[in-house]
């Protein structure tokens, strides 16, 4: 399924997973003739090729599937819809000619170093795991610390386990799928050691992969020490008190070979930072405007690279619209600017796009600071939304509709998440 | 007699040991070379700062301030026959009192006097021109020209590639266990490891931290190895260029200081830290470290923060309780010490090399020259370096230039392949020979994709590939071996 790869494009999407194949079907719905996906991997679908556990596409299909049907779907939808798809290639560069076309540099082991060039792109890159470095872990540097998304590769994808008795750091999704995964294979999972007094996964996922399997949480911990020689030999673990300091008078060992690092989500935007586009310094994605065009005229943005979701559903949706926008883009139609930003306001950690206009429908995504509950969001003096409950792990969705906004005179909404008295 | 002969063995393989190892090899000798580790230059060397001094601060007097300059010297024509990375960026020296200033200056006149190029005295107007992100609380500094940053992994395996490809012979994973001799004869030392016994008219210990363990073998106990660990932390390529030179405070007894320093490679790597151990192993770090480093730097360069750190790692220093080099003919015929090389080891290793090749000659070891020594080895191809032009050409010779492997660093798998065939056996083999897995992901997306490529090229089953040798496993085995054939196919 190699593309042809003859230029021009209309668009060329960076990123073969959910985002970038939603993105690419978006475009072609939106009118774009010639779309192209790149992939760096020899098949397109993502890291939902490695998520062979089920529950995606509750809230897209209305089913449950695994991720690996999840990716099949829209890889068949794609092939469906004439796009072409490059596997094995590298976007190594992304240049702008004056005329507003795009030159997009590949590197392929079929094709070699190609420019090829396009209307618009849709950054679909995604995101990568944090790492003991980020977070500094003190002590020695043995193997059997691993992010959680490399020992799902051993095991999903190349049938081997990151070892026997697992400790996890961080309670991230993938954390919370690898301990029931690790656990159904035979490993001991001696328990998730989260820093924060809350989870940082889905309700769902604790339920299913940690209660169901009696695998103890232990929040407001974290790692104190890693130890062993070549291997792991143990970790040392401690609560933690005011300002995330670890009580070392109550530090105590663990004993495990394998300690899996669950602890967050880094959109990976090097390249976008390399071309110039503004980032959020909070999601760590590109400022969008409400067609999630980035701050570079017909560059666009969806998926994990634009912020870190919690379901593949709200990517496909996300995606498709990018998808869409840049597709009109492509063929020379224009949306209006923007007339109104969006801002965070009270226990509102960010919210998107960061900018709206008036007379069209918005679909907005936000994430609170800290659990509340009961609350209601405040969206300026336009719309009010009350909820049972908000978790920072939970990505809160709603649309506002074009009539709200156009009694709106302002230039600026601010979106706030109050407590409700009961 | 069991076991082979040699003229020379070498014990360690660390930078010094192998430095020694290429030395030996431009002469007609039997030279074997033992480490204890999967790979050379996996020890001390691989936590090295990577910092070629001027040497202006080690007073003549000392062994080290003699061999330091000449070292510094041989950096440009090792550089053109090896191809490791290295790069005169050059040294700052900087102080923030007055009453700092005659010491500077001092340094300066020390430096002159030892024929250090290019010296000059900076003041804070110039200071703050050609390091505007330097706090601008600083008075003044010293700018040596000829310092440099060196990767000296890469230093490491290419003195030990260039020393094999002209007859030495290097044994991984073998330990010396024990040394007898017998003072009555003129017969060779006989180095006991668990993978025989080796014989050897000279032995030189180049064991950095372990040295005064192996000299204990012969009997000789007249010093110690101390080890000093030094915690560093490499930053994120987003504070490239935030110095262009090293940055070093005025140096004290004990360290030259905690230093910023604009790796080869282009991270920023902030460190040492300086505080005895007395474990030999260990190289852990700590909160203390981190904080020690980041409450400094924090007041040196205001826009280094501690969460741009992508990776932390501790070495020993082998530090001797002379306090100097420690580089000689002992009292057990034979037997040569090469102890105690503490910083500025690396800048002087060359220079250690040739002054080892004198001592042994002068206990007299023929040393014949070679007609045919190759002095250059081929260098690693940097894929990411070249023109795109000339990446165009790499790929269609070899469409494995066309496989990134590892994309924080833009590794192709054709390096990955060389990188192997020059020696690497492990990951951490394949990530300093290459730097694949050593960007800001640190190897979450590529080191299932380094473990298949090792394991198809040594033909060996991936979960015998390891972190770095030893009981550094990565993977075990499922219990359902129907599914792994079936995984096995993947990537």
């Amino acid at each position: 399924m190699l593309g042809r790869m003859e230029g021009p494009y209309d668009v060329m999407v960076v990123g073969g997973g959910p985002a970038g194949l939603a993105a690419a079907i978006g475009a072609r719905d939106a009118g774009a003739r010639r779309v192209l996906v790149i992939d760096r991997e020899a098949e397109a679908g993502g890291i939902l090729l490695q998520c062979i556990h089920s529950g995606f596409g509750l809230h897209y299909f209305k089913q449950e599937l695994t991720g690996p049907e999840y990716a099949e779907r829209f890889v068949v939808e794609a092939i469906d819809h004439e796009i072409d798809i490059l596997p094995n290639s590298y976007v190594s560069g992304i240049g702008l000619d004056s005329d507003g076309a795009k030159r997009v540099r590949i590197l392929s082991e079929h094709y070699g170093l190609r420019t090829l060039t396009c209307r618009s792109v849709v950054l679909a890159m995604g995101c990568r795991e944090r790492t003991r470095g980020a977070i500094r872990i003190p002590g020695t540097r043995p193997s059997g610390v691993l992010t959680a998304g490399l020992a799902q590769k051993f095991t999903n994808m190349m049938g081997y386990l990151p070892g026997k008795k697992v400790a996890i750091l961080g309670s991230g999704d993938i954390g919370l799928i690898m301990a029931r995964r690790l656990v159904l294979e035979g490993c001991e999972v001696v328990g998730v050691f989260e820093l924060m007094p809350y989870s940082n996964g889905l309700t769902r996922n604790v339920v299913q992969c940690l209660d169901d399997f009696g695998i103890p949480m232990h929040l407001s911990t974290t790692v104190t020490e890693i130890m062993g020689r070549d291997r792991l030999s143990g970790i040392k673990v401690a609560p933690v008190g005011p300002g995330f300091k670890p009580d070392m008078s109550r530090e105590r060992t663990v004993d495990c070979d394998t300690l899996l690092l669950s602890i967050g989500l880094i959109p990976e935007n090097e390249m976008s930072a390399g071309l110039g586009i503004q980032l959020d310094v909070t999601t760590r994605g590109p400022i969008v405007s409400s067609t999630l065009e980035t701050s570079l005229p017909g560059v666009f943005a969806c998926g994990n690279v634009l912020h870190v979701h919690d379901l593949v559903d709200f990517v496909t949706g996300e995606a498709l619209r990018a998808g869409r926008h840049a597709g009109e883009y492509a063929l020379g139609i224009r949306r209006a600017q923007d007339n109104i930003r969006l801002v965070p306001g009270d226990n509102v950690r960010y919210c998107l796009p960061h900018s709206l206009s008036t007379g069209h429908e918005h679909q907005i995504f936000m994430r609170c600071k800290e659990p509340m509950k009961p609350c209601e969001i405040i969206i300026g003096d336009i719309m009010r939304k009350r909820l049972s409950f908000v978790v920072p792990a939970e990505m809160i969705m709603f649309r506002i509709k074009p009539d709200a906004l156009d009694q709106f005179q302002g230039d600026t909404l601010r979106i706030d998440i109050r407590p409700l008295q009961k | 007699m069991e076991g082979e002969l040699y003229d020379v063995a070498i014990i360690g393989g660390g930078v010094i040991g192998c430095a020694i190892a290429r030395e030996l090899s431009k002469f007609d000798l039997r030279v074997v070379l033992l480490e204890k580790n999967a790979e050379v230059g996996f020890g001390t060397t691989k936590t090295n700062s990577g910092i070629i001094h001027p040497g202006h601060d080690t007073p003549t007097s000392t062994l080290k301030g003699r061999l330091v300059v000449r070292g510094n010297m041989m950096f440009d024509q090792l550089q053109t026959e090896l191809k490791f990375g290295f790069e005169r960026i050059g040294a700052l020296y900087w102080i923030r009192e007055k009453e700092d200033w005659p010491r500077l200056e001092a340094l300066k006149r020390q430096g002159d006097e030892k024929g250090v190029p290019g010296l000059e005295l900076w003041d804070a107007e110039r200071l703050q021109k050609e390091e505007p992100n330097l706090s601008h609380d600083l008075i003044g500094a010293l700018y040596a020209p000829s310092g440099g940053v060196i990767n000296p992994y890469e230093f490491a395996f290419a003195l030990m590639e260039c020393a094999e490809n002209n007859g030495v012979e290097l044994r991984v994973d073998c330990p010396v266990t024990s040394i007898d001799h017998d003072d009555t004869d003129d017969g060779p030392l006989h180095v006991q490891t668990p993978g025989g016994v080796v014989h050897a008219r000279y032995v030189v210990n180049a064991a950095g931290v372990y040295a005064d363990r192996i000299a204990a073998m012969v009997g000789l106990d007249d010093y110690t190895i101390n080890p000093r660990k030094g915690e560093e932390f490499m930053l994120d390529k987003r504070l490239h260029g935030i110095v262009r030179r090293l940055v070093f405070p005025l140096p004290t007894g004990i360290t030259k200081g905690t230093l910023i320093i604009p790796t080869y490679d282009g991270t920023i790597m902030v460190g040492p830290t300086a505080h005895d151990t007395p474990d030999r192993e260990d190289v852990t770090t700590s909160f203390a470290g981190a904080k020690e480093i980041f409450d400094y730097v924090s007041r040196l360069c205001p826009s280094v923060h501690q969460s741009d750190v992508i990776t932390a790692f501790a070495g020993l220093r082998a530090v001797s309780s002379t306090g100097d080099f420690i580089i000689g003919p002992t009292a057990v015929k034979g037997f040569v010490n090469v102890a105690g090389i503490q910083s500025p080891g690396l800048t002087s290793a060359p220079a250690i090399g040739e002054y080892v090749c004198e001592i042994l000659a002068g206990q007299g070891l023929p040393l014949n020259e070679k007609a045919n020594f190759v002095a250059a080895i081929d260098g690693p191809p940097r894929f990411a370096k070249q023109l795109p032009r000339d990446q165009e050409k790499m790929v269609a010779a070899n469409p494995a230039f066309g496989r990134i492997v590892c994309r924080c660093e833009l590794v192709t798998e054709a390096e990955i392949h060389d990188a192997i065939d020059h020696g690497a056996r492990t990951i951490d083999g394949v990530k300093f020979r290459c730097r694949a897995g050593m960007g800001r992901c640190q190897g979450g997306f590529c080191t299932s994709r380094i473990i298949n490529i090792l394991s198809e090229r040594l033909g060996i089953p991936p979960e015998a590939v390891t972190k770095r040798g030893g009981d550094s496993w990565l993977m075990t085995p499922m219990t359902d071996p129907v599914f792994r054939t079936v995984g096995q196919k993947e990537d």
